[in-house]
């Protein structure tokens, strides 16, 4: 008896540490609403979390968020996305465009490079002509192919000599484009086209692999410590031109890739934001954020889409890949399985691409519709029944719950049999590409906002983006036409019409606009973020 | 005898090294997907070109050469992943934290584990022992990524003693580093209770006690130094898995260790950090289990190192 009596009395000492534990979970519900405590007193000091190492700091070679949000802050390109998303002159003072809208002359303005340097027109067309060297491995120089001449001189068909970009005198660049972009100046704020300290560059060619003398820098933060896979650290650069504009003191960056640690540092006051764009939530956290009230949520330009295999036998069928698309509830996606207030997407191409609130080419749920279509695919194909589809999705559990919930619709909507295949995000890309799948999710993030983003991608059967093996010559002349057009107005019109066809022939069923959710500290005011997922530090302050 | 023995022992650990190399390459490019699959694909051009760089466009059993020809030379290339980063520079600032952690968890491991299992086998049967024991147990199931959590939300967000995460002061290295150790601790525990109590049933104890020895000079002259064997031979294998198994606590915890590099290098295809870090720890465990012999032999004057017939 005395023995049984201590196994219990044992059992519930441990017993005790863990109800302590649950005790706490509790608690937690009601307080801790977030945010730095009064602890610490408002410095400007900044602490947010890039989760990862970034793969470059050399905005050449840059082709990932994490360097992106470095960068963002450390460099600044001819323009600058200002606080209302609107590109802005930046290193230039003053664009010139030719009528033709092909020829851009940029004056730049009297700035300094954090060594003192001044920035001059070389600066940018070495940056851009580096990137443009194939030797030189960079692996964005796409976005520098607007530029006449670029995409031969990066694939070695034409020569460096030949590409768009002449130095005029040290305060003068311009630059010849292939076609008249509309949106160049939108590009020219983004990192590839940022410029570098060519006399520092040229001397020490591994001059971005560690903060210090060689990393030179002409944004309005400059790098002071850069420990590998652990952190950042910025200061404010005495040499920027429009030093005035910038508080912060200082701003760590730390490389934590766990969400939930990084909630619990923040809301242990130990970061002043958590979630994207540099970070993320963890997921199940967000309905619990939402209901305390500190949740923002900003949409994003980016679609997530399920992608049909047009070449596949029981997909080749415009009806049929449109009654699945019409067939799913992306409401109740959107509200049920994502939970981070996505947007269900009918159309491609989000609507603030075209500078719009409403973009919608289909109805969502549309099941009668829908169930129509099937019947009609059917007959064309000669088929009683759909046969069983796959759905392929890259393993994550985000991922798997919104295919279950397709899978659901599916099957109660249209009676198709529908199996889900999930795969290692390396082995799927790889799969992908060669065209082993049926239906496969996808998503796609504007680098900048605009619609073209979207549409190129389906352009070309065996372009590296489309994997639908769709093409249409209409969409393609469309296309065209939108480059060769200089009004706003008018391209957004014929994007419409291509993207009219797109949805017609739905190689890809869009399903929800990406949003970036986060939580902040509530004295951080004047953090830029565009809707492509850019985030801005210049103007950020603590009040 | 000695030399004769280790220089065995080390022929053979060149040629478990060799085996281990061949077999991480061979499988490595049997997985499908490369370095240079992302969300956006690159143009053909381009990849080839990469290919060129890295060496990834000759056929594989010249890669295998060439690769076996650096890592003799201690060069282990570029990071794929980490533009201008070495996988020597990764190993170089990762493993040195990796290690602060592993030894730190060892020794909380060590300590507390040896105490918690002599305790117990003092009291045997009395409520102590049970209690300890149930600790033990508890340690042992819970998984190392739950008691991370745990230790965050209570010690950290709700008690304020330390902080929640990253590896910056040694407050910094408490929660991780217990994290890491409440299995080996408990396993600790556990088998030093079981052979305390297995010498203590053994008869020169009772000579010991009939001598009249005090009880605690028994116990620590006699009992805790025969009953460390197995503890001690357990220390090659604990020093392996917390050396190698320190990924998810690093995760967590937002450590900058080697064992982060060794699980992400392989989801993204960065080749030259797998085998760089495979290699790196190869050489490590298996180096660490020849020394755990070597101590082994020391401690206990029964075994002899003579034939290597005691495998790793």
């Amino acid at each position: 008896m005395k023995k049984r009596l201590s196994i219990l009395f044992s059992l519930l000492l441990v017993m005790s540490l863990f109800l302590a534990a649950c005790g706490f979970n509790k608690e937690s519900g009601g307080s801790s609403s977030g945010g730095n405590d009064s602890g610490k007193a408002k410095s400007q000091d900044l602490r947010v979390n890039i989760k990862t190492e970034p793969f470059s700091l050399n905005p050449g070679l840059a082709n990932d968020s994490v360097s992106g949000a470095v960068l963002r802050q450390t460099f600044e390109g001819l323009t600058r996305l200002g606080k209302d998303g609107k590109p802005e002159e930046a290193m230039a003072k003053k664009i010139d465009v030719s009528d033709d809208g092909l020829v851009y002359t940029f004056k730049l303005r009297d700035a300094k490079w954090s060594n003192g340097d001044p920035v001059i027109a070389k600066d940018f067309e070495y940056a851009w002509k580096w990137a443009l060297d194939a030797k030189n491995e960079s692996q964005y120089a796409e976005q520098l192919y607007y530029i006449k001449g670029g995409e031969a001189a990066n694939k070695g068909t034409g020569s460096m000599d030949d590409v768009g970009i002449k130095v005029v005198d040290d305060k003068t660049l311009q630059v010849t484009l292939e076609h008249p972009t509309t949106y160049f100046l939108e590009l020219t704020a983004f990192y590839t086209y940022y410029p570098v300290d060519s006399k520092v560059v040229e001397k020490n060619p591994k001059w971005y692999t560690n903060a210090g003398d060689n990393y030179v820098t002409n944004g309005p933060f400059k790098m002071t410590q850069w420990k590998h896979n652990d952190k950042i650290v910025l200061k404010p650069s005495e040499n920027y031109w429009d030093k005035d504009a910038v508080k912060l003191k200082n701003i760590e960056m730390y490389m934590i890739n766990d969400n939930a640690t990084e909630l619990s540092m923040f809301e242990k006051g130990e970061l002043d934001w958590a979630g994207n764009p540099a970070g993320q939530l963890p997921q199940d956290a967000i309905p619990q954020l939402k209901d305390k009230g500190n949740l923002n949520v900003n949409v994003k330009t980016g679609t997530y889409m399920y992608k049909f295999n047009t070449e596949d036998k029981a997909l080749s069928n415009a009806n049929v890949r449109k009654a699945l698309a019409y067939a799913i509830n992306r409401k109740a996606i959107v509200e049920n399985v994502t939970k981070a207030e996505q947007v269900p997407a009918t159309a491609m191409v989000p609507a603030q691409a075209y500078g719009e609130k409403k973009n919608n080419l289909f109805k969502d749920n549309d099941v009668k519709k829908a169930k129509e279509l099937l019947n009609k695919g059917l007959k064309e194909m000669g088929l009683s029944k759909l046969p069983p589809i796959k759905i392929s999705y890259n393993t994550d559990e985000g991922h798997q719950k919104v295919a279950q919930a397709v899978q659901d619709m599916w099957k109660k909507n249209l009676g198709v049999d529908v199996q889900l295949n999930n795969q290692e995000w390396n082995v799927y890309i790889d799969e992908l590409n060669k065209g082993n799948f049926q239906i496969g999710r996808m998503g796609w993030i504007a680098d900048f906002n605009d619609p073209i983003t979207f549409l190129e991608m389906f352009e070309d059967k065996n372009g590296g983006n489309n994997n639908t093996f769709w093409e249409n010559s209409k969409y393609q002349q469309l296309l065209d036409q939108s480059r060769k057009e200089q009004d706003p107005k008018k391209r957004y019109d014929i994007l419409k019409q291509a993207e009219k066809i797109l949805m017609t022939d739905m190689p890809a069923a869009p399903i929800y606009y990406y949003t970036d959710a986060w939580v902040q500290d509530e004295n951080l005011k004047d953090v830029v973020m565009s809707s492509t997922g850019d985030i801005q530090f210049k103007w950020a302050h603590f009040k | 005898m000695m030399v004769k023995y280790i220089g065995k022992r080390v022929i053979y650990m060149l040629l478990s090294l060799f085996l281990i190399v061949s077999a991480t390459f061979l499988l490595m490019r049997a997985a499908p997907g490369g370095p240079f699959s992302g969300e956006k694909k690159l143009p053909p051009e381009i990849i080839a070109n990469l290919n060129k760089f890295y060496g990834l466009d000759q056929p594989w059993y010249i890669q295998y050469v060439d690769y076996l020809k650096s890592v003799s030379t201690w060069d282990f290339g570029p990071s794929f992943k980490y533009k201008g980063q070495t996988v020597n520079d990764l190993i170089s600032s990762g493993f040195p934290v990796s290690f602060m952690l592993g030894m730190e968890a060892i020794l909380i491991a060590l300590a507390i584990g040896v105490v918690l299992g002599v305790f117990s086998a003092m009291k045997h049967n009395k409520w102590q022992d049970y209690a300890a024991m149930v600790i033990a147990v508890l340690g042992i199931s819970v998984p190392s990524f739950i008691m991370a959590t745990l230790l965050q939300y209570t010690l950290a967000m709700k008690l304020d003693l330390f902080p929640v995460a990253r590896w910056e002061s040694w407050a910094h290295t408490v929660l991780p580093a217990l994290a890491l150790a409440a299995t080996p601790m408990a396993f600790i525990a556990r088998l030093t209770r079981s052979s305390m109590l297995e010498v203590l049933s053994n008869d020169y104890m009772r000579t010991a006690k009939a001598k009249g020895l005090s009880r605690g000079a028994i116990i620590i002259r006699h009992a805790i130094r025969n009953a460390m064997l197995p503890v001690v031979s357990y220390l090659g294998p604990l020093t392996a898995g917390i050396l190698t198994g320190s990924f998810i606590i690093e995760k967590i915890f937002g450590i900058p260790g080697l064992g982060l590099h060794f699980v992400t290098s392989i989801t993204n295809r960065d080749y030259t950090v797998i085998m760089g870090v495979t290699v790196f720890y190869s050489i490590l465990l298996l180096a660490s289990v020849l020394l755990v012999d070597i101590l082994y032999g020391l401690i206990d004057p029964r075994i002899k190192l003579s034939g290597g017939k005691k495998g790793a």
